[in-house]
């Protein structure tokens, strides 16, 4: 067998990949969070229960309607992103001119809720999600095996994440998004509805939680808790990549993955705290983060 | 009631202390106003509450015969008012070409992107660098040419030659000239009363948040004793 640094390559290449999956997750998380953070200056706690709510409607979905996987990969991120913007409207959009800590406590307060409501009716038991026919089975890359869905879901978080960087960085739309983040005020004076931005922005963020659910649906199971499990790390990956800054949120998700997927061949003890080590010596290295601009 | 802008007893709040206190004053379609005054007497403040940026606000705004004291903000410059504020306000995230596109074009007549860069060549030059690599006179131009395209009736300017220096302060002049000739309306606040007596077609003084003289251009020689003993020049 072939080995690498007194560790056999099977064995890397599994836990890399692992740790791909996982940054894929993050990197979708925690975009969407810098992108909430950014425009709305609202830590958004609601994060993962978004995320759990994507998994959930797809679940759902498909236990009542028989409607299938990507349909609810389409439909789940709508329904939940449609949410989103009506709790922004109505609540939400209530506390901007409060401190900022009143949106943190708002959004915590919400994911308490979502989160009981579905532990009061589905139990804390996961339940499983099945893998999509057209992705079941596996390659043989000849140094591992390689699942097709979990390749699959490098790849949709990808294309997902430079989809909407380039939605940021490159159209109009994006152009307003990233000067309102500036200076929101002078945006709306121009003629632009920002409280709209605001509210699209926000539901931007949760149907791309709610993406990230449903392609987390057939890999974890789909319980009330997937989401407090992971909002944490999450946190850790926005801190670590600069708060607000969208291209910092998506590579910062992909490294920290890998970190720690690599930390679980050389040092399993360690892989479940590594990325906030990581976090504590990038805040004090670089105290705005890796890709933030200075404060 | 002719006038494209009227303001009646105007007053503003920052918070709890009280700016202005009843401001009066009027433009009419295709004249060039401006207010001085010196530094905390309000001005930028007057722009700012006709503007609807500042809504803590009480007495009468219309423009072009809408009630603007019930707009929502994002509605003012689609009624067609423009503001260029002191501090300039272009965005560091955006190329110079973005921030020029940014502003949505609210009425027809404004200038196309080719004539803004005729009037402006620097920014053509610069257009994809960042919005905030600019000198301060680009920044100034940029401000400003970013409003001409959208087709702004009237356009409110804060100090444009604000720490510039009197080679570009001379540009903003002809651009101003510029503008007058196409009947733009337009309110500037201006403490350099010699820039100002160029272009403008009549001033207000202000003091203390209240409009306390108002003349045409030719009387400014009459009035240059009170004005070099009000603005401490």
């Amino acid at each position: 067998m072939t080995m690498i640094f007194g560790v056999p390559m099977a064995a890397l290449m599994g836990q890399l990949l692992i740790g791909l999956i996982n940054g894929s997750f993050y990197a979708l998380l925690s975009l969407g969070l810098a992108v909430i953070f950014g425009l709305l200056r609202v830590i958004n706690f609601a994060h993962g229960a978004q995320y759990m709510l994507g998994a959930f409607v797809a679940l759902l979905l498909l236990t009542w309607t028989g409607v299938n996987y990507w349909i609810a990969l389409i439909l789940a991120p709508l329904i939940v992103g449609t949410f989103g913007a009506l709790v922004e409207r109505t609540m939400l959009s209530r506390l901007y001119k409060l401190d900022h800590l009143y949106g943190l406590l708002f959004t915590f307060g919400l994911a308490l809720t979502i989160e009981g409501t579905f532990r009061y009716f589905f139990g804390s038991s996961g339940q499983p999600y099945p893998t999509p026919p057209a992705l079941a089975g596996g390659v043989n890359l000849g140094f591992m095996f390689l699942p097709i869905y979990r390749g699959w879901v490098i790849v949709a978080s990808l294309a997902v994440c430079i989809a909407v960087w380039l939605l940021i960085e490159k159209t109009k739309l994006g152009s307003y998004l990233r000067a309102a983040t500036e200076n929101p005020v002078l945006v709306q004076s121009f003629g632009v509805n920002v409280p709209l931005l605001l509210t699209l922005t926000y539901a931007l963020g949760a149907s791309l939680a709610a993406f990230a659910g449903v392609l987390a649906a057939p890999i974890y199971q789909v319980s009330p808790l997937m989401g407090t499990n992971i909002i944490i790390v999450v946190f850790a990956v926005v801190v670590v990549g600069g708060m607000g800054s969208i291209l910092g949120a998506i590579v910062t998700g992909y490294l920290l993955g890998i970190a720690e997927g690599l930390t679980k061949v050389f040092y399993p003890e360690a892989s479940n705290t590594v990325i906030f080590v990581i976090m504590a010596i990038v805040l004090i290295l670089r105290p705005a983060g890796l890709f933030g601009k200075d404060v | 009631m002719s006038a494209l802008l009227n303001v009646a007893g105007l007053n503003a709040w920052y918070g709890e202390s009280h700016i202005l206190h009843g401001v009066d004053l009027h433009v009419n379609e295709g004249e060039m106003i401006c207010i001085l005054g010196r530094n905390g007497m309000g001005k930028t403040t007057t722009l700012r509450s006709i503007m609807g940026i500042l809504r803590k606000r009480t007495g009468t705004i219309t423009f072009a015969g809408s009630d603007m004291m019930t707009m929502p903000l994002h509605k003012t410059a689609r009624a067609g008012l423009g503001f260029v504020p002191e501090e300039r306000g272009i965005f560091a995230s955006l190329s110079v070409q973005e921030n020029l596109m940014l502003p949505p074009v609210v009425a027809k007549g404004g200038m196309s992107v080719d004539e803004i860069y005729a009037l402006f060549p620097n920014l053509h030059e610069r257009r994809n660098s960042p919005g905030t690599k600019l000198s301060g006179g680009e920044q100034q131009m940029l401000a400003m040419a970013r409003i001409l395209r959208t087709g702004a009736r009237c356009l409110l300017l804060d100090e444009p030659t604000e720490g510039l220096a009197p080679v570009i302060i001379q540009n903003i002049g002809t651009v101003l000239g510029e503008l007058k000739k196409r009947g733009m309306t337009v309110v500037l606040v201006e403490q350099n009363f010699r820039f100002a007596s160029k272009v403008a077609d009549r001033f207000y003084l202000m003091d203390h948040g209240q409009m306390v003289a108002e003349f045409p251009v030719g009387d400014l020689p009459a009035n240059m004793d009170m004005l070099n003993r009000e603005l401490g020049v």
